[in-house]
């Protein structure tokens, strides 16, 4: 698992998509062959940071996509600047990606 | 708009939401698969301090909400699912007040169920 970023800057905004790999389960499904319920997994929360800033925080709910995609501009990074990105789900596991901005 | 959603927003937020055209909710008017239906958010007001995404239909309307610093241009992006044809919320919080859209999207298969 890991989070893949693109960040693109355009004009004075950059462009930031995230793709993160996870099954998001609802926890609503029914598994055919036992008839027993699927937990629900998902990713609980998402946060982007610029220059050691907190720059954007999300929290799913699994009424999100599976492979979640986001995405979101900031003002203020220039090219050759690092965003990093870290998710947790709700089993605790914790996954992280980085893009820097073309 | 739901009474439920608006209640929901209100337990959120602690303020009671009141439509606006300066939300811009885009989702398509038929999702095809409800499994993955896109959907953008984006405004005009100033000083937004969050977004938050509903559906009315699902078992548990609130999908995703999105806290913003400054550095953040009020228009974010991500995909959800759909359980059925329901009315999207998208609420909008700047300033101690709560704007929303909304949107009913028409699903043809439901993104929900096994």
């Amino acid at each position: 698992m890991a989070i893949k970023g693109k960040a693109k800057l355009r004009g004075e905004k950059v462009q930031v998509k995230l793709l993160i790999k996870h099954v998001m389960e609802t926890g609503l499904r029914v598994d055919a062959e036992t008839g027993n319920k699927i937990p629900a997994y998902h990713i609980t929360e998402v946060v982007g940071s610029w220059e050691g800033k907190e720059v954007f925080r999300s929290n799913l709910g699994p009424a999100v996509s599976k492979n979640p995609y986001l995405s979101f501009q900031l003002k203020g990074p220039s090219v050759g600047d690092t965003i990093s990105f870290s998710s947790v789900d709700n089993k605790g596991i914790k996954d992280s990606g980085a893009a820097v901005v073309k | 708009m739901s009474t439920e959603i608006d209640k929901a927003i209100g337990e959120l937020y602690g303020h009671p939401p009141q439509a606006s055209d300066l939300v811009k909710l885009k989702v398509p008017d038929i999702a095809e698969n409800g499994a993955v239906v896109p959907i953008s958010v984006s405004t005009d007001i100033e000083n937004v301090e969050s977004i938050s995404i509903y559906v009315e239909g699902n078992p548990n309307p609130l999908a995703a909400t999105f806290e913003l610093s400054p550095y953040i241009v009020a228009a974010v992006s991500t995909r959800i699912k759909m359980g059925k044809t329901s009315n999207v919320v998208a609420a909008v919080y700047s300033g101690g007040t709560v704007y929303t859209a909304t949107q009913e999207v028409k699903v043809t298969i439901g993104g929900c169920g096994g």
